[in-house]
């Protein structure tokens, strides 16, 4: 409710201490980290690279839900499978084109045939999903819609495990993405270089997307009040459509950049950075735009620095086991301390 | 009971159920009260009206936990209830309806009144288990009394295991009030009883309110829009406007007030 | 084109559709090797034809605002339907026959056309299956214009029919075990039906069906008019019937099928616990894996001798006290943290908390107590039982009673009833007295206590707890069940067992479809029947129709306000 001071009490006095005992450790095992010099400098560098990479990624996984969340108020628990059929896409695209020697010919056209036939194949995923399986249940109790996701996100999972088979497969190699670049005392791998790039470009062809035409703004319109932009004479139900073609569009692009940088692709694979996508949407304010950019850039740099800086210092083994651990924590934290997220409004009136 | 008041807002009050002093509410940079004070006489009807927008419902969610005011003291029975939860005021003898009715639909028209009596029963989870012989001789009773308050409020027994959200509209209204009174309220607080009734409903409803403050000592507080309502049933009737207390007194004193006919009856007459 | 005749087109072709994801998944090659009727037909082959009756029956329907149109006009939507189907079939043979797809398609082999052609070579079976496919949706759409329980029976048994012939390796145990070798052969020969019970089985399910039809509601209405004493008396004596052939299940369905009710037992306990969490308070808990998984080590640390904690070990018995306190202890502790989310956040907060839980089991760091990836060997029995599925089995039903009988009175209390109100209207449920955070929390202690107990049985029965045997699924899989059985309904998270657990379990060709399966039980049931096969009585209210200002429920929060973030109170 609003206007409510926070009330001192058991269940709050348990919170604040698990989550002061989280950050306590998180800060301590950092401090001993970093005293005790485990780690080299070049070694932070790199982990803190490829956290922007895989970041970015998820930022566009992460807007999908985002979008989706702004005009439908729900969570489209199915968003990490739209990606992974992206994914497979790409594989297969890029496997087809490998074969015809385009990849070496013409490796730039190359890419971006794969990036368009795997974003195309995602918007297709993300607009049958909502023509199906939630269009019916517009308006039903909110647990309704969210099972059906659950429901259509093991669909979609397990019909790709049938088609394309239960094991993983090796991505081809895209040997124009191949080496490194150093800027200044920055180096990072051409690869890596790529994802940030195409992931903010898409970005920012989002954000000019969603300001400057008219359906952007309709799409607003329509997040602000369905009724009075209906009554305005939006189409609604095109809007709606438009917010998940443009989710899938970004998971499909995910969907390759991911790949590029983890080099396979298997059937369960939405799963996992679906959640943290989900997340990161939440840690930069569900509903808002650039929030889910942000969230998405942080959630990757601690998912990929926090094991090495939090765990390492307390003689942890392997503590890289453990950065999904760190990752959830993350979506924990952000719940009890900060539900409205980085960027999210604290009151909505 | 009480002792005339001389003019609005300082009212001088011998025995108050309930008091409010400089209650003010602001969301943001809205102020949805401002600096309200307030009194109900043990014993009373009292209405609360003003235009839409006043800030009545707000002011009501105050008094019920739903929200805490920004500044201000809340006092009921001598207690204060600022920064007390809805249902530790509802175990205190507060209990309301709502505007737009909130029945548990998908429940029985009977569970709805045994869940209104939640706070006056004692059954543990682990009671409840293991069917001790305490916990059905409550749930018997809780059975009897919800079944009393039905025939109280004029509901059929025929309607008892039927889906609260089936009943017609009216009925509603009714079954709202018998849980609202299943939690044993001193204070009862209603918001527009009788909106959405014709005339006919309107005026059993208010033989209804006025009959049951009689026989169950209530003291009651309602939100109404209809004056035929407000001036037929009230002791004492609050204006507020914008937020503020604009009046208080008399329903004649009301009624000849310049300043409530010019925010609300003029306005209204003028329609 | 008539309305009417465009929609039967379309369903056509989602059928066609349908057809062809069920063979390009497998599912077709898989039941391939399957007979229903011995040496005759496989399933593989049926599965399509049953989608084409399906589209005829379809085709055949008319939406409420059209009049029906005559019974030979429905005959050839049901035609064109099954037409559809037939070339939309044929098409993917011919594709699949003649390009090499399987680098993308791991099924899409020449012989997923054969089964197509049904043998017969791309010409004739061409012909064949369009032809089928017309057969096939005129019969579907000619269940219309039979009488409404014919109609009904036939369709039942005919899927009935089917199940039995996959039953055949069970049933014909079962059979074999209690010395009715004669029925067995009678009924089933190497795989699949014989002719003769094909027919047997389909005449005898559809005369029931039709029967119960006709006769069930005067029975049913002979039981109401009974006094009630006698009533009593006859629910009594079924409960006692219902006892006594639980209590020699085992010895009846023998060996392999004790270990699949056993497994079905387990899953009800579960099912029961996350029941009183979603059904009954309403708080949709995807992490419910993580109170299976405690209950599991919880067990293991304390009873196995290849764990470090604790020397000499407590027996089976002597740990589940601890196990239940433990249960209650993080049920509480996932609880607390999620009591102010919103019903969709707190989904997959607990998912979080689900696999944060796994992660942890297994990781390097916890090995020294958890044995990480490895997980802890040598869990003892629960003696006196053993780990021999026939004996586990009472200790299961044992505690599947207790859970029901708990489940079922917590339902009917002052707790049940606050539960059911929090779950309608978290808001007015306060302001009319309930203390939400404290049910929440016991919402959670409960379910927390009952997935231990099924997580406790798990690690017995098995003998070893390793934390792949955690993952999200099992959560899935108790929600799928819940769901199909009916939210907040006791016999429905039994049925819902049954269906989800059993049948997969007997059904080896299904188990790598099982979850693919889910998925669609999960989609269909919410949108076709929310409440479930059987719900319970408030929640078929609650989810049917919603009434108009209901309507903008899912966007906005209890009290009419936008709620673009998750928080709604303390």
């Amino acid at each position: 409710m609003r206007g409510r001071r926070i009330r001192f009490n058991l269940v709050n006095l348990f919170l604040w201490l698990l989550g002061g005992g989280l950050l306590a450790f998180a800060a301590f095992g950092s401090f001993l980290t970093l005293v005790e010099g485990r780690i080299q400098p070049s070694q932070w560098q790199s982990l803190v690279i490829a956290g922007i990479a895989l970041g970015s990624v998820y930022a566009l996984i992460a807007l999908g839900y985002t979008l989706v969340y702004g005009i439908l108020f729900m969570i489209n628990f199915a968003h990490g499978e739209v990606f992974m059929w992206g994914a497979f896409t790409a594989f297969f695209a890029a496997t087809a084109l490998n074969d015809a020697g385009l990849m070496v010919s013409n490796p730039v056209l190359a890419f971006f045939l794969v990036l368009a036939t795997s974003m195309l194949v995602s918007m297709l995923v993300a607009i049958m999903l909502e023509r199906i399986a939630y269009r019916p249940l517009r308006g039903a109790p909110r647990l309704v819609p969210l099972i059906t996701a659950i429901g259509a996100s093991l669909f979609l999972q397990y019909t790709a495990r049938g088609f394309y088979g239960s094991g993983v497969r090796a991505y081809p190699d895209y040997t124009l993405f191949d080496g490194t670049i150093s800027i200044g005392f920055l180096s990072l791998s051409v690869k890596q270089a790529v994802v940030i790039l195409a992931a903010v470009g898409l970005m920012l062809a989002l954000y000019v997307f969603i300001n400057r035409t008219r359906t952007g703004r309709a799409m607003r319109a329509v997040s602000e009040d369905k009724d009075v932009a209906a009554m305005m004479g939006i189409n609604v139900d095109r809007i709606i459509v438009t917010t998940f073609a443009i989710g899938g569009l970004l998971a499909g692009a995910a969907g390759i950049l991911y790949t590029l940088i983890f080099n396979q692709v298997l059937f369960f694979m939405g799963f996992l950075p679906g959640i943290k996508a989900f997340t990161a949407a939440v840690l930069g304010g569900i509903g808002n735009v650039i929030g889910a950019a942000l969230g998405g850039l942080i959630l990757g740099v601690v998912e990929q620095l926090g094991p090495n800086l939090f765990l390492s210092g307390y003689g942890v083994p392997s503590p890289n086991q453990l950065k999904d651990v760190i990752a959830f924590s993350v979506l924990v934290l952000v719940l009890i301390f900060r539900p409205s997220g980085l960027l999210g409004r604290k009151e909505n009136t | 009971m009480t002792e005339t008041m001389d003019r609005a807002g300082s009212a001088q009050v011998v025995d108050a159920l309930l008091q409010a002093d400089k209650v003010t509410m602001k969301f943001g940079g809205l102020v949805a009260n401002r600096d309200v004070d307030f009194v109900i006489p043990r014993g009373s009807i009292v209405s609360l009206i003003g235009p839409n927008g006043a800030g009545k419902t707000t002011f009501f969610n105050q008094l019920t936990g739903m929200l805490e005011p920004t500044s201000g003291e809340i006092t009921f029975n001598g207690k204060s209830i600022i920064g007390r939860t809805p249902y530790e005021i509802v175990e205190m003898g507060i209990g309301r309806t709502f505007q737009n009715i909130r029945l548990f639909g998908a429940m029985t028209v009977l569970a709805n009144v045994m869940v209104g009596r939640h706070v006056r029963m004692h059954s543990s989870w682990w009671g409840s288990l293991l069917r001790l012989p305490a916990v059905r001789a409550e749930e018997e009773d809780t059975k009897r009394r919800a079944q009393e308050l039905l025939e109280r409020v004029g509901l059929p027994r025929r309607y008892e295991e039927d889906w609260a959200k089936n009943l017609p509209y009216g009925d509603q209204r009714r079954l709202e009030l018998a849980r609202a009174l299943a939690s044993e309220p001193k204070l009862l607080l209603l918001d527009e009883p009788t909106a959405g009734m014709n005339p006919g409903e309107t005026a059993q409803m208010t033989d209804l309110i006025k009959q049951l403050r009689d026989e169950l000592d209530l003291t009651v507080l309602l939100i109404e829009h209809d004056m035929k309502v407000v001036m037929g049933i009230s002791e004492r009737i609050t204006v507020l406007d914008h937020g503020e207390l604009l009046a208080e007194g008399k329903p004649e004193e009301i009624r000849a007030n310049p300043a409530v006919i010019e925010a609300y009856l003029g306005k209204q007459a003028t329609e | 084109m008539s309305t009417l005749l465009r929609r039967a087109l379309m369903m056509g072709l989602f059928g066609g559709i349908a057809g062809v994801h069920v063979s390009l998944v497998g599912i077709v090659n898989t039941f391939q090797t399957r007979d229903l009727i011995a040496d005759i037909v496989t399933i593989g082959s049926v599965l399509p034809m049953l989608i084409a009756i399906m589209v005829g029956w379809l085709a055949g329907s008319t939406p409420k605002h059209i009049p029906r149109p005559s019974g030979s006009t429905t005959l050839v939507h049901g035609a064109m339907a099954g037409g559809v189907v037939g070339v939309v079939l044929a098409a993917l043979a011919l594709l699949v026959d003649s390009v090499s797809l399987t680098w993308i398609l791991v099924n899409a082999r020449p012989q997923l056309a054969n089964i197509l052609y049904f043998e017969q070579g791309p010409g004739l079976g061409s012909v064949i299956l369009i032809a089928g496919g017309v057969l096939l949706g005129v019969a579907g759409a000619g269940l219309h214009l039979l009488p409404r329980t014919i109609a009904r029976a036939l369709a039942i048994s005919g899927v009935v029919t089917i199940i039995a012939a996959l039953m055949e390796p069970f049933v014909g145990a079962v059979l074999r075990n209690v010395e009715l070798r004669a029925i067995e052969g009678f009924l089933y020969q190497s795989g699949g039906l014989t002719v003769q019970g094909f027919i047997l089985v389909f005449v005898l399910i559809a005369a029931g069906i039709y029967g119960w039809a006709k006769r069930g509601d005067r029975a049913k209405a002979r039981v109401a008019a009974m006094p009630p004493d006698r009533r009593r008396a006859g629910k009594l004596i079924a409960y006692g019937v219902l006892f006594a052939i639980l209590l020699i299940l085992p010895q009846i369905v023998g060996q392999r099928l004790s270990e699949v009710v056993g497994t079905v037992g387990i899953y009800i306990l579960l099912g029961l616990g996350l029941n009183i969490v979603v059904g009954f308070a309403g708080l949709l808990d995807l992490g419910y894996v993580a109170f299976f998984a405690v209950g599991a080590y919880t067990t293991a640390l304390l009873t196995s001798p290849a764990s470090p904690v604790l020397n000499p070990e407590l027996p089976f018995w002597g740990a589940l006290p601890f196990v239940i306190m433990a249960a209650a202890l993080v049920g509480l502790a996932v609880g607390a943290p999620v009591l102010r989310l919103r019903g969709d956040y707190l989904a997959i907060v607990t998912l979080g908390f689900g696999e944060i839980a796994r992660e942890i089991f297994k990781s390097a760091w916890a090995q020294p107590v958890t044995g990480g990836a490895q997980g802890i060997l040598s869990v003892p029995e629960p003696l006196p039982f053993t780990r021999d599925p026939q004996s586990i089995y009472y200790p299961i039903l044992f505690f599947c009673i207790i859970a029901a009988i708990a489940a079922t009175r917590l339902a009917a209390s002052r707790v049940g009833r606050a539960w059911n109100a929090m779950r309608e209207d978290e808001s007015v449920a306060e302001a009319t007295g309930i203390n939400t955070v404290k049910y929440k929390l016991l919402a959670f202690s409960l379910g927390a206590a009952f997935g231990c107990l099924s997580g406790a049985f798990f690690g017995t029965k098995i003998g070893v707890v390793f934390p792949d045997s955690f993952n999200i699924l099992v959560s899935i899989n108790a929600l799928a069940l819940i769901v199909l059985g009916g939210m907040g309904n006791i016999a429905g998270v039994m049925v819902g067992a049954l269906v989800l657990v059993g049948l997969p379990e007997l059904l080896r060709e299904f188990a790598e479809y099982r979850l693919l399966i889910y998925g669609v039980v999960l989609v269909v049931m919410m949108i076709l029947r929310p409440e479930g096969l059987l719900p319970s009585r408030s929640r078929r209210v609650e989810l049917h129709d919603v009434s108009d200002e209901d309507d903008d429920d899912m966007y906005t929060d209890e009290a009419g306000i936008d709620t673009g973030r998750p928080v709604v109170s303390t």
